[in-house]
């Protein structure tokens, strides 16, 4: 065995190396093309629209300037209005904080209820959920505007609020249902026999559990309210929109100069809260992820 | 009676989202069913009168090309998602020390709204300012890349920011793939003198025969529902070369006023979705209750 390592030890290394080499020329070559468009995002909205036009795509700025943050924040026009970003901004954060309390109060309950107080049906239930989670929310964009028109909800921040609740809580359930089945039945017996009654068992015994899972579900929430655009379009009007669309306002507007940068610095702005959220918590985040996708 | 509703209490605080659920997922599909089958145009009608709707959206040219994106689109936005996720999981699984950053580089666009990432592609395609240009300042004069106004390429602009988007959380679900292998067979293997990519092919990857399929249903689950980007990318143009049905569903609905062809085709996107969901869910569910 000793003189059969010895033999190929030195060719082995340095082929070991040139692999090891080839490897992380890979990894860095694949990771330029994830960061290129951030960079020349970045670049981008800090460059006047006269550099923008004579310069080239990846050029560092030669002049660092903040006026497109500017107008992007608070003069660029989504519309008539010009008010830039900000107004939408604080409309994503009214509706997403919310929404996301809400639906993971819910979520946490039914995942309580499905998992520890099974009673006939909870699992029916519980895929009709699961099967919730799948639909294209196309299918139920028509009945869903005739609904808020009639419940009055059309065109507000509360009737998005609600809607996002609705179709949130398919996923918050999931995600405590498979955290709580894990944690033996045996538990709720003993408090039971101790006089503990439904809710003091959850909020005495499984609430203090649950703090890995209220992040991984506040996150998921957050990412998918924050970013929703479908929902936003269709269901807000003028002035309850939220970030995403007043972006693609912006974006696609066709009164005056295209201003590339200003484009790019409200890109930015409208993805700042779910990358901050990403790189604080990307544990989470990734776990949320997983976890909506590899069920059971 | 108090011991009576403490009894159904479990049952009581799941109802409110029961009857959520049934109302609002499963009622509302019933309603743009019932929709579909009628003469519905800018106010529902209830008068079912059988397929007419559907025979409108067959004969469209419009819904021809959303519905033939759909497949070009998601063929190619799965296959090289997965392909690419693979490749980078196996890079990362040869135990590298700044793994860490790495994950975090590539997943990051996961955390954008696809909004942001179509704003953003958008500018870098832009044939006048972006990628084309600085190809030809760089002294290729001759480099064109316009695919983004061509409207037989604009279509693959999508599948390039998406395969962006998406293919870091291709590789985050290998990754978790490739570590729950058994290392003692891999260490068996390897003391047979079984080279490295025999080991992959033959015994990891067809160990992660269930992590595929899952990576293949969020793809498809994905590509179906695919608004947002294309909505920021190309608005669905030049034309409507890259209309998607869930664009296509969206025009009718909101610009066009023809609430029976928007039911019709959001129907066809539930067929689709169902398709390749619905055999899924009921294994898993049955896998588990086994």
């Amino acid at each position: 065995m000793t003189e059969l390592n010895s033999k190929y030890a030195d060719s082995g290394y340095i082929q070991k190396l040139i692999l090891r080499s080839l490897l992380f020329l890979l990894l860095g070559i694949f990771a330029v093309y994830y960061l290129m468009p951030l960079f020349i995002m970045v670049t981008t909205s800090l460059k006047s629209l006269e550099e923008i036009r004579t310069g080239s795509l990846i050029d560092l700025p030669r002049e660092v300037t903040f006026a497109a943050w500017k107008t992007a924040w608070s003069g660029a026009c989504t519309g008539i209005q010009c008010e830039g970003l900000r107004p939408f901004f604080w409309n994503s954060v009214l509706l997403a904080v919310p929404a996301v309390i809400i639906s993971t109060l819910i979520g946490a309950l039914n995942g309580y209820v499905i998992a520890q107080w099974r009673f006939k049906g909870a699992n029916l239930i519980f895929s009709l959920m699961l099967f919730g989670c799948f639909i294209p929310f196309q299918v139920v964009l028509l009945p869903m505007a005739r609904v808020l028109g009639i419940i009055n909800l059309a065109g507000s921040i509360s009737g998005l609020v609600f809607v996002h609740v609705i179709y949130g809580i398919g996923f918050t359930t999931l995600f405590f249902r498979n955290y709580y089945v894990s944690i033996p039945v045996e538990l709720v017996k003993a408090a039971k026999i101790d006089g503990a009654n439904f809710f003091r068992i959850f909020i005495s015994i499984f609430l203090p559990l649950s703090l890995p899972i209220i992040v991984v579900t506040v996150i998921w929430q957050f990412t998918q309210i924050w970013n929703d655009f479908l929902f936003g379009v269709s269901f807000s009007e003028a002035g309850t929109q939220p970030v995403t669309v007043a972006l693609n306002n912006i974006v696609n507007s066709t009164t005056g100069v295209k201003e590339y940068n200003v484009d790019m610095a409200a890109a930015i702005i409208a993805a700042l809260p779910t990358l901050l959220v990403y790189v604080v918590a990307g544990k989470y985040f990734i776990r949320g992820l997983t976890a909506g996708s590899v069920k059971g | 009676m108090s011991e009576w509703l403490e009894k159904q209490l479990p049952k009581l605080v799941l109802a409110p989202s029961f009857v959520a659920i049934l109302i609002f997922v499963y009622g509302f599909i019933g309603w743009t069913a019932w929709v579909s089958f009628t003469k519905s145009k800018l106010l529902p009608r209830y008068d079912i009168v059988g397929l007419i709707q559907y025979d409108r959206l067959f004969v469209s040219p419009r819904w021809d090309v959303a519905f033939s994106n759909l497949f070009i689109f998601g063929f190619l936005f799965i296959v090289i998602s997965m392909l690419l996720g693979l490749l980078l999981a196996i890079l990362l699984d040869q135990k590298i020390r700044t793994e860490g950053i790495i994950r975090t580089i590539y997943l990051y666009p996961m955390a954008l709204s696809l909004i942001v990432t179509g704003t953003a592609w958008k500018w870098i395609l832009n044939p006048g300012l972006g990628l084309e240009a600085m190809l030809r300042s760089w002294g290729w004069e001759s480099f064109s890349f316009n695919w983004l106004v061509d409207p037989n390429m604009a279509i693959y602009t999508v599948v390039i920011a998406g395969v962006w988007q998406a293919s870091g959380f291709v590789m985050a679900l290998f990754l978790a793939g490739l570590r729950s292998v058994d290392d003692e067979i891999i260490k068996a293997a390897q003391v047979d003198g079984i080279p490295t990519w025999r080991i992959y092919l033959s015994i990891i990857l067809p160990s992660m025969a269930a992590i595929f399929l899952s990576a293949f249903i969020v793809l498809a689950h994905l590509s179906i529902k695919s608004f947002d980007l294309v909505v920021a990318l190309t608005g669905g143009g030049p034309g409507y070369a890259t209309d998607l049905p869930a664009t296509y569903m969206y025009t009718m609905a909101f610009s066009r006023g023809d609430i029976g062809q928007a039911a019709s085709s959001a129907m066809i996107m539930m067929a689709v979705v169902f398709a390749i969901v619905v055999p899924y869910l009921y294994s898993e569910l049955r896998a588990r209750n086994d």
